[in-house]
């Protein structure tokens, strides 16, 4: 686990186009801040998804032109946004009773730690006088029908993000139903983590070796 | 005749003592009743407690409240945001006390705190340190949280255009709390960049009816935090 292994697998841009590609045409998808916000520019040829920001906007577009910015149209991570035609703005409890009733179909979140059974930690490292702050991502974890969580396999110092069990406090317990790292694309089943897909050039063994859990390998 | 017009943003908030509990709508600057507030810095009042969905930017509008020692308590779902200085230094130092809620938990509450029901079940943070002291309670073979609802003194929020019986329209993704606050104060204060004679509004379009509206202070230039922060504003 401490053996830092060079391996680097796909870029970010990479795992967001991979990501793309399992999202169906239609789809509802709240992108998180950061990282999952790279899969709407790989949207595949001849699908339209529709973003969904918790803010109260559906129909997000791209960021506006230079000199073009609205500082009240945003997006929950509070950067400039636009609106694509056939948009509609609602209110904070309308925005959420699409989260918690499960209008929508897909959640693209960043992870702390994902835990074996699907537990997700990704708001607080625990510490103490850290301010807490957690938005919107209990709500998108429990209410939106499928949850991807999008993240490097392991943190900077290189200890692994998937584990047997989160030691940070959690966001929800069993929420994530997959995970797309840098070097596999990986279910969460109820028998723990199964591979689905490795990042090419990339062998099972090395990302076992980086994962804190035991790993499945990708059934052919 | 109905008319909730007021002459200026210190008449709407002269009433509001010490000890209040006060809504202020807004995400980041989106929908930040920045006049409004910074009137209520000129008030006076203390020992207020805030909901808001943020803790404010910089030394201006909400942040600037903080800064002056007004607020003992925030109910809040995302106190850091960036640029957010003021509210983590009070409370390391202990003086404001934070309730965090789930943005969601935070909407419904005040949603329900508005429309009478004292208290409903949501699934969102079981089984998560915010799920501590809640009775927790299945239904159909799913874990759900007893949250309360939420109501408070005053409102304070910002509308794009108003008329004299209340009746609000909102610009884009500055919407947000505001409908739902409205709702669930005593005293809902709303500045708009418009007030309009009734009848000036098409009836289908409103989004928040007058009823939940009390008072409506004209501002038709408000200022942005952003554009205070970058020109270097410190209020007062």
């Amino acid at each position: 686990m401490t053996q830092q292994t060079q391996v680097t697998g796909w870029t970010r841009e990479e795992m967001a186009q991979r990501l793309a590609q399992d999202i169906a045409n239609g789809s509802y998808v709240n992108l998180g801040i950061g990282i999952p916000e790279l899969v709407a520019k790989f949207v595949p040829e001849g699908r339209t998804f529709i973003y969904h920001t918790e803010n109260g906007l559906l129909g997000m577009g791209p960021s506006p032109a230079e000199g073009e910015a609205d500082p009240e149209l945003i997006n929950a991570g509070k950067r400039h946004v636009t609106a694509n035609p056939g948009s509609a703005y609602f209110h904070h409890a309308d925005s959420f009773a699409m989260i918690r009733g499960g209008h929508l179909d897909l959640s693209v979140l960043g992870a702390m730690q994902i835990a074996q059974n699907g537990d997700l930690a990704n708001w607080s490292t625990g510490k103490p006088g850290a301010i807490p702050a957690v938005g919107g991502a209990m709500d998108l974890v429990a209410g939106v029908k499928q949850v991807f969580v999008m993240t490097q396999h392991c943190t900077k110092t290189g200890d692994p993000k998937l584990v047997e069990s989160c030691s940070y406090p959690l966001t929800g317990r069993g929420v994530v139903d997959r995970v797309y790292t840098n070097l596999a694309v990986i279910d969460v089943t109820p028998d723990g983590f199964q591979v689905v897909e490795l990042c090419p050039g990339v062998e099972f063994e090395t990302v076992q070796e980086l994962t804190g859990a035991p790993l499945r390998p990708a059934s052919e | 005749m109905i008319n909730k017009r007021v002459l200026n943003p210190a008449e709407a908030v002269a009433d509001i003592a010490d000890g209040s509990s006060i809504m202020i709508g807004g995400f980041g600057e989106a929908g930040s009743p920045i006049e409004l507030i910074h009137a209520l810095i000129d008030q006076g009042a203390s020992d207020l407690t805030v909901i808001s969905n943020n803790t404010g930017s910089g030394e201006v509008g909400l942040a600037a409240l903080l800064k002056e020692r007004r607020v003992t308590k925030v109910i809040c779902s995302f106190p850091k945001t960036l640029n957010s200085t003021v509210f983590p230094e009070l409370y390391r130092e202990g003086f404001t006390e934070l309730e965090l809620v789930p943005q969601g938990t935070l909407a419904e509450r005040i949603r329900a705190g508005g429309a009478g029901v004292p208290a409903f079940y949501t699934p969102t943070a079981v089984g998560t340190p915010l799920a501590e002291g809640k009775e927790f309670r299945e239904f159909n073979g799913r874990g759900y949280l007893l949250e309360h609802g939420l109501t408070a003194d005053y409102s304070l929020i910002k509308g794009l255009t108003a008329d004299s019986h209340g009746n609000l329209l909102y610009n884009k993704t500055a919407r947000n709390f505001a409908p739902i606050m409205a709702m669930a104060a005593d005293v809902t204060i709303v500045q708009a960049a418009s007030v309009l004679e009734p009848g000036e509004i098409d009836p289908e379009i409103v989004v928040t009816p007058g009823i939940f509206v009390d008072r409506v202070v004209e501002v038709a230039d408000p200022a942005y935090e952003s554009e205070l922060i970058a020109a270097g504003v410190s209020y007062p």
